[in-house]
Order: structure tokens, then sequence, then C-alpha cells
């Protein structure tokens, strides 16, 4: 008996140590929809195939006039896919943009995209970066030009589409299943919600509970945003960047930017559509004390959030649970 | 009866035979279709544009260059003289007119043998195509264009309807040292929101200028003149000193108007 288990405990060191120098043959498990998420909007079949080539192009600098520039650039996983530190970007030869980088994350749930929800299909949505000057500066015609003399291009486009013809269509398509896999579904909230184990602290029990008084409305679980487009009262900035009024033209619009959700803060930030607050202290004493009222305040923030000072500490406990380490460190969606 | 039939097949041959001879004017086949070109000839009032060489003036008394000129024709639809309508397939009504590429001035596209008394398209990209997936968006409607000549806003998901510029002293001067205006229209009513839409559609009687006799064989082609001066001249007198910037805003609304009145039939060759 005794030797019988020797023997098993040997085979299984053995296999151990195999599998190590080889690892083993990854098995692509596509998309999975998170328990408790609502329908992903998002519902392209996602194949390893694809998905391996839209990651290649994300961290390619070639999508760049002078091939010095990524998505992966200004969208950094360790980061949560946002440009840490920076209130905005700086995108070709060091020019600066005008607003901060949003992070890439449960973007198969969006039903616009960017700040201002110019953009309405994710298929669509590289093209912004691409040829905006201050970005990237480039031409998706130009892109093709040096991708089809570049390899392993010509072949990662034969596997994931049959042939090595390049498009903008198939560029593009495979970029967003790249995009759509980012999903960020591992926090320690989510295990609380799924009952998996974890529980919350007093304190941030505390902070969650402010949190669905006073923040959920905009900011709506499990996703964290309403995907609205909503004038917080941070006030023009120097700039006097209008947000979504440029994109539909109604006054109404005037100030609104998009609400962003709120998991991983503790990677992304500064915050806000401009980066002007560093911390989330700064984002809560905004919303306490620091609204301005103008004629396209959001209804629900006249006056502000009244907050004390523990229950601002609370909410930011309750925000830390949001974070998903799994999902900044993943290798799948690594360079 | 079979006999008959041969007979009513003969005669039927013979006749049309004759009619060919006689009077080459086409019926309206659906099965048998040729190739109609539309000719988008752009001119200045009663100048033909040629671009960056020559000057024009407005109404507003500004002279001014054109240095580009590029719109979409889409949508194209025919009618011929006995009321049968044809609408080309979408998939390929979607033109580029560029003023510097004399080939893409000629629309071709393949319509029923017929004589047609008035065709129609829209400038621009009609709402439903404004929002397809990109895979459908190819040929003239691939956003991979540039930003010097392209016609796709990407910050804005849209294409530019109608995109012309130029040179005139009385635009103020910009970064590169050029006085240049710069007309974009574009809008197609809006995805997540209703905003403006530019999307006009045109409806161009052949009869006096002379009907279009679409038959194999033969390219009957309807020039059209595209005034450009009419982009300044309407119901909006549009002036460069004032409006030497016009791109997604509510301005555009007026220069879109102004442009409605553009084309005139000037005749066809058959």
């Amino acid at each position: 008996m005794i030797i019988r288990k020797t023997k098993r405990i040997l085979l299984l060191t053995l296999l151990y140590a195999c599998s190590k120098k080889e690892p083993a043959p990854e098995t692509f498990t596509g998309f999975k929809q998170p328990v408790g998420f609502p329908s992903a909007v998002y519902t392209e079949p996602i194949t390893k195939e694809k998905f391996e080539l839209g990651r290649r192009l994300f961290y390619e600098p070639r999508l760049s006039r002078d091939n010095t520039i990524s998505c992966g650039s200004c969208h950094i996983q360790s980061a949560a896919f946002t440009h840490h530190g920076h209130d905005v970007s700086h995108g070709i030869d060091d020019r600066l943009g005008t607003r901060n980088s949003p992070p890439i994350m449960n973007l198969a749930w969006n039903r616009t995209f960017m700040w201002d929800g110019g953009v309405f299909d994710i298929d669509l949505q590289p093209i912004a970066p691409i040829t905006n000057p201050v970005e990237m500066d480039e031409t998706i015609e130009n892109v093709l030009k040096k991708l089809r003399n570049t390899p392993p291009y010509p072949a990662l486009f034969k596997k994931a589409y049959g042939s090595e013809e390049m498009n903008t269509a198939r560029m593009m398509k495979a970029l967003s299943q790249f995009m759509a896999m980012l999903v960020s579904d591992q926090s320690k909230y989510d295990s609380v919600m799924r009952k998996q184990g974890p529980v919350f602290t007093a304190e941030e029990q505390a902070g969650y509970r402010l949190f669905q008084q006073k923040c959920s409305q905009c900011h709506q679980e499990p996703l964290f945003t309403d995907q609205s487009f909503r004038n917080n009262g941070i006030g023009a900035g120097p700039n006097n960047d209008e947000g979504r009024y440029p994109v539909t033209l109604h006054p109404a619009d005037k100030y609104r930017f998009r609400v962003p959700g709120l998991r991983n803060l503790a990677y992304t930030a500064p915050y806000m559509h401009d980066g002007r607050f560093y911390s989330l202290k700064a984002v809560l004493d905004h919303y306490a004390g620091g609204i301005q009222d103008m004629p396209t305040l959001d209804p629900l923030l006249k006056g502000g959030i009244a907050l004390t000072e523990e229950e601002k500490q609370q909410i930011i406990l309750f925000l830390n649970t949001l974070n998903d380490k799994n999902f900044v460190k993943d290798k799948r969606f690594s360079e | 009866m079979k006999h008959l039939l041969i007979f009513a097949a003969l005669a039927a041959g013979t006749l049309m035979s004759c009619s060919k001879k006689d009077d080459p004017t086409p019926t309206f086949n659906i099965n048998q279709k040729a190739t109609l070109s539309i000719q988008f000839d752009n001119i200045v009032g009663d100048r033909n544009l040629q671009l960056n060489t020559a000057t024009y003036a407005n109404a507003s008394g500004e002279s001014f260059s054109v240095t580009l000129l590029q719109y979409f024709i889409s949508n194209i639809k025919v009618k011929t003289v006995n009321g049968d309508e044809y609408s080309v397939p979408q998939d390929s009504s979607y033109f580029l007119i560029s003023e510097a590429n004399a080939s893409s001035q000629f629309v071709k596209v393949r319509v029923p043998e017929a004589e047609y008394a008035s065709i129609s398209f829209v400038l621009g990209v009609d709402s439903l195509r404004s929002t397809m997936g990109i895979e459908r968006r190819t040929g003239a409607l691939d956003p991979a264009g540039t930003m010097e000549t392209g016609m796709y806003w990407g910050w804005n998901s849209g294409y530019i309807f109608f995109r012309m510029e130029g040179i005139s002293a009385a635009a103020p001067v910009g970064p590169d040292g050029l006085r240049k205006f710069r007309y974009h229209i574009g809008g197609f009513g809006g995805y997540s929101a209703p905003t403006i839409n530019n999307i006009k559609t045109f409806t161009v009687d052949l009869r006096a200028g002379g009907t279009a006799k679409v038959r194999q064989g033969r390219e009957a082609n309807v020039h059209l003149m595209a005034d450009i001066l009419k982009v300044f001249n309407g119901s909006t007198s549009v002036s460069i000193a004032n409006n030497p910037t016009v791109m997604f805003s509510d301005f555009s609304r007026l220069i879109s108007a102004n442009y409605t009145q553009m084309f005139r039939h000037d005749h066809t060759e058959n």
C-alpha cells in the first residue's frame, strides 16, 4: 500500500516536472459570461486565432505613424489598461491629448465608447486613436500596408480568417475580439456577491451600504455605471471641453461625460475625464463639497452628496473591494 | 398548338427586330441590364471648376480657390418614361466623387434596359448604412482614408458627406500659414442620440435635357452639372470670413440646405 502510494507520488512528481518544462497547451476558453452580469452587448463569437491576432495588434507600434506608439502604450495592463499617473496622455511626438485615457475593461457591455459616447460600435473605436494627430497620427490604410510586409501578420491573418487578406474590417474585428475579452469580474466584491467565501469587513459593508444609498443611481452594479452621460459638477476645465455636446449638438449635453465604471480604481488614477483628481479622497471631497452649479448639472447632484469624513473613508474601503488583481496580471492579456 | 407557338415566337422576334431598327427606345426589362453612366461635372457658376489654379468669387464678394472637393453619391434610383422604377442594389450604390480623380466623376450603375425620365440619388450616406457593421463598409465606404482626404469622422462615428476645402484671403491664417476654409458636412441623424441629419435626396428630371436610353452595347451618359457656388450662394449667404470652418455643427444644416440647389441636368448622351 505504502509502496503504491509512493509510486503514485513519484509518478505525479514526474508528470509535474514534465509539465513545468513544457507548459501544457493553453486551452482557450473564449468569452465567459460572468455570473451576475447582464448579457454582453458584444455577441460575436470569440475565436482563439482572432483574439491572438487582436492581442498582437493591440501591442503593435506600427499602428502609429512613426512606429512608436501602440494601443498598449496608453492602455497598460498593470493600470487596468489605462495610462496610470497621467491626467491626459501623451501620444506621438509627445503631443498631449485632452482627455484621460479610459481603462479598457468590460467593454463587451458598452453600448457606446469614449468619454463622450461618440463611437457607437467597438469595431469602429480604434479608428479614433489611430487617426488622431495627437495620439497615433496614422491612417488605417497605411497601417495595413505596413502589416502586409511584416511577418508574422500575413500568417496570423490567415490563421484567423482563412486567407492572408488584410483589410479594415478584419483588423478592427480582431482588435475587438481582444478588447471584448478584457473582462474584470474577479474582485473581492464579486466573490462576496457570488458567496464564494470572502465576506466584507464591517467597514467595507458600511461603505457598501453608503454606496448603494448615495452613488449607485449612476454607478449601477455590477458594472458600476448606468452608461449614461452626466455633468457631475466638476466645472469646465481650462480647455472648456464640452463633453458630449459636440457629438449630439444638444445644449443639454454640454459638459456631460460618460459615467465611468468603478472597478480597478486602485490602478487607474487619476480620475475624471481630464484626470484632475489624483486620489479617491479628492473625488469624494468633490461630491461632498465641491459641486459647481451649472445649467446642465445632473439633478441628482444639486447641492452635493452629504458625506462625513468617516463615510468617505468607508466608501473608499468599499471601492477598494472592486480591485481585480487577476485582471491586471492575467497572462492572456499581456504583450 | 406547337405551330402556333412557333409562329408567335417568330412573329415576336420579327416585331422586336423591327422595333429595334425603327425606334431604338428600349422597353423596361428587369432581367436585361445595361450600364447607365451619371456624370458629375463640378462647376463654379458659369465656369468649370479647376482645383488650385483658378480663383472664383462668392456672393459675399470673397474670392477663393478650391483645393479639394469630394462628396458621396449613393442610393441611386431610376424611373422610366412609363413610370417603372428601379433601385440599384444598395451594396453597389455608393460612390465617392472627387474633383481630383476624373474617372470618379462618372458613376456607372447597372439598370434594366429602358428609357429613363428621371434619376434620384442621395448626397451622403444613408443612416442605415452609417450604422452597419464594419464588414459592410467596403469600397468607397472603407473608413481607412487619411485625415487629408478622408471622408470619415473617427471621433464621432459617421461619414463626411461633402468635403470642400480651399484658400481665401477672407479666411484667417492657420497654423500652417495658409488661409484655408474647410467645409466638412455630415450627420446622418445620430445613433445613440438623435442629432443633425444632413442626408439630402435629389431627383433630377431628364425630360427637358434628354431622357436616358439604356440598352446593351451602349452606355447612356446623364451629364449633370454640380455647381459648388450654390454652397455659398443660397437661402443662406455663406461668408468665408464669418464661417471659415464648418464641420459637425448646426451651421452645417444651412450649408447642406444651400447645396440642395447644386445639381442640374445639362444633357444626355445616348
